[in-house]
């Protein structure tokens, strides 16, 4: 008997070992209050505004926001039944796979019901921002060159200037970023090329991150000289009041990701989540405006200019997830990264 | 209010109702049904096109299986209803990749063929398509199970949509019954109303059979009403018959006594008897007018169900009837006076029927008038009437109504000293009635009564 609640123990520290790891925790709001739990991917200080404009409204409430990685928020839900009112994620795939798997809570509100429907999925999953993904550069590096305006050029580019580039130019690692994996395969299933830009960016040893903060760092520390890949609302905002780093959106296609959320099945306050997700979900009045960086989710689809593709919230989403495939692409990838 | 009663036509929309309800509830179940296997077959048919197409890009290579699920094929699986995908692919007896734990097929699928079946899987309902091939690894061929699930939101909502307009189209149905039901019943039931409406116009005398066109239905119920008036009308004719006869056999062996009488009364010197055989004679004259009454009643009735118009001067059958009772006016010292001039009263009518109101118009006037008094009869025309009106200085009425008084065998309150039967203003009245006139029974202010009869000046 003894041994066996011993292995209990054991058994219950190695899950607490194995816990998700967070990047940041921090409670707003008056500490003695009940609290609403977020967990999301958006960097604490990006997302603070909105919380304290929501307990503005709502000063009977306290926030605690916990800042992870698409992955580990993934990890939280699925694996370990972590409590939260509201998860907000920037890699889709992983969202999509949640609601698909019954990890979230059907919403219906007003706010809910009159979003766009290619802006949610079912009464699961809502976009509350679009982000384009882009490419950025650095000025000073790119002295006398030509910015490329699609990946056709940013090929040539990286072929023409190979001692320009080498070691400074970098992309997200999809082996450990969510983001990353969700952006390289959206990228793979829209053009062959760019299995060819990998295979150019493996050649000049890219540099590879986990978040696109990290990788803007690199630009302005003057260790990168092109970055691509990065997410919308980081580079806008970083790009102001700097004049050496430029942001690119890709002519030939520039992929979009839709910021989206959802109150868990097990929310201790699923209420409160719905609320903060309304109060999201009301700043979307269908202009297109950058405020952050993000761009708001225009009402239709063909209001947002041409090279724009938002990935769709569908189950077309899964298929990238699947082991087997998972497996099989970042064999290619890394093939692609590692040449001699 | 049980089966046998209330209103047929009530009835008959409520049952019209009813299977218009019925009907449209059938409807709404048989297109909501089909409705739903329909959009079931067309999602299965994608469904198991994308398990089949899963399981041809199977590939057997060196490191063992490559597998490739197509973007686009997930994609779409999810258009029609944003429904919820799973998948599971095993090779041999392990799942080598999707949800470990999605139901299996009861019976394994032996080709490409896909099986469908609907599983609860996770929190919901999930519809599966099941295909299974065979690839060959290194040199022995393995089985291979394709399963994809989707949750059926999407033909739910196509149902429920299909369903919805059947729902209105029920209702509609419905809606269009109510109207067409009440039009149906009353036109049902017009038949009936008309023929209820034809025996109803009828005149209190009119006993003829109904010939009115009636549908087949109806036919037994004509049949029976026939039937019911023909025994109706034989039964009033041999009364009457009978009270004709009777009184007809009555008269005669009373003129027999009444002459025996009158011969004994003068032959006789004993005051006693002479006193005796006055009021016997007195009561067989009673009786014999009685018996004429009743012969007079049975004729009118008789006369006036088959009427003989022909042109009659109203003013010439009063002075006859005046001068056929001048004798009796006589014996009971009543003076009887025709006014107005020669000129002649025409009228329509049967002369036997306006003879007989005449007469028992006179003869009342004449028996309710005390001795030494007079009773007029005033001729006028005026309005296209022709007028007699006969006035006595008798008892009057003492406040009965004509009414009451015409009535069969009914008299008034104050004559129980006067013998009488009480057909003599009936007989008037029903006369009148034939002929299409009036007939006023009005008391004077300085005692007595008038009788004014009027008929259509022709």
């Amino acid at each position: 008997m003894r041994q066996y609640v011993i292995a209990a123990a054991l058994m219950c520290c190695a899950t607490r070992v194995e816990a998700y790891e967070i990047e940041d925790e921090r409670l707003f709001g008056p500490p003695n209050m009940p609290v609403i739990s977020v967990l999301s991917t958006t960097d604490t200080d990006v997302f603070a505004p909105v919380i304290e404009a929501f307990l503005a409204a709502h000063p009977d409430h306290a926030l605690r926001y916990v800042a992870a990685s698409s992955q580990e928020v993934f990890r939280a839900m699925r694996d370990e039944d972590a409590q939260f009112d509201l998860v907000i994620s920037s890699a889709m795939d992983l969202q999509m796979k949640l609601a698909n798997d019954g990890f979230a809570a059907p919403i219906v509100s007003a706010q809910t019901q009159a979003l766009p429907p290619w802006t949610k999925w079912r009464d699961r999953l809502f976009g509350f921002a679009l982000e384009p993904v882009v490419l950025m550069a650095s000025k000073k590096a790119m002295q006398g060159l030509v910015l490329p305006r699609t990946r056709r050029d940013l090929i040539d580019l990286l072929r023409a200037n190979p001692d320009r580039f080498n070691g400074r130019i970098a992309t997200y690692d999809p082996n450990i970023s969510g983001a990353g994996y969700l952006f390289a395969t959206q990228d793979a299933r829209q053009t062959d090329a760019f299995w060819r830009l990998a295979e150019v960016m493996g050649r000049l040893n890219a540099q590879l991150y986990c978040c696109s903060g990290e990788m803007i760092t690199g630009l302005e520390n003057n260790e990168l000289a092109l970055a691509y890949n990065i997410v919308g609302s980081y580079a806008f905002t970083r790009v102001q009041g700097s004049d050496d780093l430029v942001v690119i959106e890709l002519e030939d296609f520039t992929v979009a990701l839709v910021r989206t959320a959802f109150v868990p099945r097990n929310a201790e306050r699923p209420q409160m989540g719905a609320e903060l997700l309304d109060f999201m979900l009301s700043k979307t009045d269908g202009q297109t405006t950058r405020s952050g960086g993000a761009a708001l989710l225009p009402r239709e689809q063909a209001a947002l200019p041409p090279h724009v593709r938002p990935i769709r919230l569908d189950p077309g989403l899964l298929v990238y997830l699947d082991r087997i495939k998972r497996a099989n692409f970042l064999a290619e990838w890394n093939a692609a990264m590692t040449q001699p | 209010m049980g089966l046998q009663s209330g209103s047929l036509r009530a009835r008959l929309v409520l049952q019209l109702l009813v299977v218009a309800a019925v009907l449209a509830v059938l409807l709404f179940f048989t297109v909501r049904y089909t409705a739903d296997r329909a959009a079931e077959a067309t999602q299965d048919a994608i469904l198991g096109a994308a398990t089949t197409s899963v399981a041809e890009q199977l590939r057997a290579t060196e490191e063992g299986v490559e597998i490739d699920l197509a973007y686009s094929t997930f994609s779409m699986l999810g258009a029609i209803g944003q429904d919820r995908l799973f998948y599971r692919i095993d090779i041999g007896n392990s799942t080598v990749t999707g949800y470990d734990d999605l139901p299996l097929p009861e019976q394994r699928p032996t080709s490409l063929a896909a099986e469908f079946y609907t599983a609860p899987y996770l929190d919901t309902k999930i519809r599966i398509s099941a295909v299974s091939r065979t690839i060959v690894v290194g040199t022995s061929p393995v089985p291979v199970l394709v399963m994809i699930g989707q949750t059926r939101q999407g033909q739910a909502a196509i149902a429920g949509a299909l369903a919805n307009r059947a729902a209105l189209l029920g209702f509609g149905f419905f809606v269009l019954a109510v109207p067409l039901s009440l039009l149906s019943a009353g036109s049902i039931f017009n038949p009936i109303n008309r023929l209820a409406e034809a025996v109803g116009r009828r005149g209190p005398r009119d006993l003829r059979a109904v010939r009115h066109p009636t549908p087949r239905e109806l036919a037994p119920l004509v049949a029976a009403l026939n039937g019911f008036v023909s025994r109706l009308r034989g039964a009033l004719s041999q009364t009457e018959t009978f009270i004709a006869e009777a009184a007809h056999h009555i008269r005669t062996p009373l003129s027999t006594v009444r002459t025996e009488a009158e011969i004994a009364l003068r032959q006789s010197d004993n005051e006693a008897t002479r006193i005796r055989l006055r009021s016997m004679i007195r009561g067989v004259e009673e009786s014999a007018r009685s018996a004429s009454q009743l012969l007079d009643h049975a004729m009118v009735l008789y006369r006036s169900d088959q009427l003989e118009m022909v042109e009659v001067d109203m003013g010439q059958a009063a002075r006859n009837v005046a001068r056929a009772f001048g004798p009796t006016a006589e014996l009971k010292e009543v003076s009887l006076i025709v006014l107005g001039d020669d000129r002649p009263l025409p009228t329509r009518g049967d002369p036997l029927l306006i003879e007989a109101a005449l007469r028992n118009l006179v003869d009342n006037a004449i028996k309710y008038s005390p001795e030494e008094t007079e009773v007029c009869i005033a001729l006028s025309q005026g309005n296209g009437m022709v007028k007699v009106r006969v006035c006595d200085q008798g008892r009057g009425l003492s406040g009965a109504s004509m009414e009451q008084l015409a009535q069969r065998f009914s008299r008034g309150g104050n004559v129980s000293d006067v013998v009488g039967s009480g057909l003599g203003l009936t007989i008037v009245t029903e006369v009148i009635a034939a002929l299409g006139g009036e007939f006023l029974l009005e008391e004077q202010a300085t005692g007595g009564t008038c009788a004014n009869m009027s008929l259509p000046q022709h």
